[in-house]
C-alpha cells in the first residue's frame, strides 16, 4: 500500500472519533490527532485497536505512543504491513 | 426553614411511553408497557414478560455527539441521558455551555451497570484479548457512569454524585437534590435515576421466585398490584429525570413551575424489628413517612394521593397497613392510592423517579391514574381501606398533595411530599 492509500483508509478509521469532519476531509501527514482533529486522548487507544483490526497487524504500546499525527500513524502502519508480508 | 424547591423540568423513558406527552397519554388511559420476551422463554425463565421501553439508539444522535454515541453500550446510561436531557430542555435551558455551570449539580442513581454489555468485556479478558477492550469500558462500568455522561454533556459544576439504594434509589436521588437546594449548596439540581434490567439481573430475581409467572400469555395483565391474583412483580426498565430549582432562582428567570417539593425523608429500618435484607420493617416505614410529613409541615389529612411502592407481591397488604398506621387514615378516610407498576412493572432504581414524574403530572393535570389489573382486589387490602380509594379507571380530580414512597432491599425507605405550586 502507498502512503496515500493508507492515509485514505486511515480517514475511515479516525472518523468515528472526531466531530470535525471538515478537517478530517483535508488531513495531511502533519495533521495532529489531538490538536487539529480534537480527538479525546483516551480515544487514541480505540483508533489503534480499530487500525489493528483493519490491517490485521499488532501495534505494541511503545509504537502506539508515537502515533500522534497522521504521518507517524502511517509510518507505524506501513512498517507493520511490511513486516507481515515478509 | 431553608429555600423552597420547585420542579421546572421533567423527562421520562418509560415502558409505556418515551417523553412526557406519550407518557401522560399512557398513564391517563391505563396503557400497559409490559411485553412478552421470547428470549426469556428460551432461557427457561418462569417470568417471560417485562417492561421494556420502545427505545431507539439512533435517536440519541439528537442528544449527544456521534463520537460519544460510538462505543456507548450501557443501556442504563442511554436511558438516563435521554430522560435527563429531555428534562433539561423542558426546563427551558440550552444544552450547550462553554463555562461550567457552577450553580447546577446532579444526583442520578442506578443499581448496576449493564451486565449484558459487560459480558463482552468478560469474554475478551477470558480470551486473553484485554488489549482490544478500548477506552470506553471503565466509564460505562463505573457506578457513576450515568451521572458522568449527563453532567459532562451539560457542564455541571456543582455537586455531582451517584446514589444507590435499590428500589428506593429514585426517590432518594430527588430528596438529595432537594436538600442541597433547600440548604443553599446549589441553585439547581438535575435529579433522577435509570435502570436497565438485563437478562442476568432479571434471571437473579426470577430465581428468587418473586416474579409474576402466571400471565406470560397475557403480558398486559401480568403486573397486578393489590389484586387477589397478584403473584409477584414484573421487572421494568427506563429512567425518570427532574430539574429542581431554588424557587426564587426559577422565578427570576421566568421558568415554568410544575410543582413544589415540600419535603421528604430517607431512612432504614436497620434490618431489625421484622426488617430484613428483603423485607421492610414497618417501624422504619412509619418513621420515614412521619418524618416526611413533619419536614413538609403538613398533616396526614392533607394528602390527596399516595403513589405507592406496591409491586404486586405479598408485601402490598403490609404496605397499605403501614400507610393506614402512619397517616391514621383507614376505611373510607383512606386517600386515593395508585401503583404505576400496574402499567410498567417495577423498574427497580428507576421506579421512584418515573413514579415521581407520574405524580407531578397528576398534580398538574388534575387526575388520578388507574390501577390497571385490580379488577379482583385483594380482600385482605379492602378490609383495611375502601375499594373506592383504589381506582381502576382514571379519575379527574384536583390533586394538591402527593406522598410518593419507595421501599427497597436492604430495608431502605424514601418518601417525598409533592405539592401543587402556590
Amino acid at each position: 500500500m502507498t502512503r496515500q492509500e493508507i492515509l485514505n483508509e486511515l480517514k475511515k478509521v479516525i472518523s468515528p472519533y472526531t466531530t470535525n469532519k471538515e478537517m478530517l476531509a483535508q488531513i495531511n501527514e502533519d495533521t495532529d490527532l489531538l490538536k487539529d482533529l480534537k480527538i479525546n486522548s483516551a480515544n487514541l487507544v480505540d483508533i489503534i485497536i480499530d487500525a489493528e483490526a483493519k490491517y490485521d497487524i499488532e501495534i505494541d504500546y511503545d509504537e502506539a505512543d508515537k502515533m500522534m499525527n497522521v504521518g507517524s500513524c502511517i509510518d507505524v502502519i506501513s512498517e507493520k504491513i511490511g513486516q507481515k508480508q515478509q | 426553614m431553608g429555600n423552597r424547591v420547585v420542579v421546572t423540568g421533567m423527562g421520562v423513558v418509560s415502558p409505556n411511553g418515551i417523553g412526557i406527552p406519550a407518557f401522560l397519554h399512557a398513564i391517563q388511559n391505563g396503557i400497559s408497557g409490559i411485553k412478552f420476551m421470547p428470549h426469556y422463554r428460551e432461557l427457561n425463565f418462569s417470568c417471560q414478560v417485562a417492561g421494556m421501553p420502545d427505545f431507539k439508539w439512533k435517536e440519541l444522535t439528537n442528544y449527544i455527539s456521534e463520537v460519544t454515541l460510538h462505543g456507548l453500550k450501557g443501556t442504563n446510561i442511554a436511558y438516563g441521558l435521554m430522560a435527563a436531557l429531555d428534562a433539561w430542555k423542558d426546563s427551558g435551558m440550552d444544552y450547550e455551555t462553554d463555562e461550567p455551570r457552577w450553580e447546577t449539580g446532579c444526583v442520578f442513581g442506578n443499581s448496576i451497570a449493564d451486565t449484558e454489555a459487560m459480558k463482552n468485556v468478560i469474554n475478551r479478558v477470558d480470551n486473553k484479548e484485554v488489549k482490544k477492550l478500548g477506552s470506553r469500558v471503565v466509564e460505562q462500568a463505573m457506578n457513576s457512569g450515568v451521572t458522568s455522561y449527563i453532567s459532562g454533556r451539560l457542564g455541571f459544576g456543582n455537586k455531582v454524585l451517584t446514589n444507590s439504594a435499590a428500589c428506593a434509589t429514585g426517590t432518594q436521588a430527588i430528596l438529595m437534590g432537594y436538600e442541597y437546594i433547600k440548604h443553599g449548596y446549589a441553585k439547581r439540581m438535575l435529579v433522577g435515576s435509570a435502570e436497565h434490567v438485563d437478562t442476568y439481573v432479571f434471571g437473579a430475581f426470577d430465581s428468587m421466585r418473586v416474579l409474576s409467572r402466571k400471565f406470560n400469555d397475557t403480558p398486559e395483565k401480568a403486573s397486578r398490584p393489590m389484586s387477589a391474583t397478584a403473584g409477584g412483580f414484573i421487572p421494568g426498565s427506563g429512567a425518570g429525570a427532574l430539574v429542581l430549582e431554588d424557587m426564587d432562582f426559577a422565578l427570576a428567570r421566568g421558568a415554568k413551575i410544575y410543582a413544589e417539593v415540600l419535603g421528604g425523608s430517607t431512612n432504614s429500618g436497620g434490618q431489625r424489628l421484622g426488617g430484613t435484607m428483603t423485607a421492610a420493617s414497618s417501624a422504619g416505614v412509619l418513621r420515614c413517612i412521619n418524618e416526611s410529613l413533619a419536614s413538609s409541615n403538613i398533616n396526614p389529612n392533607q394528602i390527596d394521593l399516595i403513589s405507592g411502592h406496591l409491586t404486586a407481591t405479598n408485601a402490598d397488604r403490609q404496605e397499605i397497613q403501614n400507610w393506614c398506621d402512619a397517616l391514621d387514615r383507614r376505611g373510607d378516610n383512606f386517600p386515593m392510592t395508585n401503583s404505576l407498576k400496574s402499567m410498567i412493572g417495577h423498574s427497580l432504581s428507576a421506579a421512584g423517579s418515573i413514579e415521581t414524574v407520574a405524580s407531578i403530572l397528576q398534580i398538574v393535570h388534575g387526575f388520578v391514574h388507574p390501577n390497571i389489573n385490580m379488577d379482583d382486589p385483594n380482600p385482605e387490602i379492602t378490609k383495611l381501606v375502601s375499594v373506592d380509594s383504589l381506582p381502576v379507571k382514571m379519575i379527574k380530580k384536583e390533586v394538591n398533595i402527593v406522598a410518593k414512597a419507595n421501599f427497597g432491599f436492604g430495608d431502605v425507605n424514601s418518601c417525598l411530599i409533592l405539592s401543587k405550586f402556590n
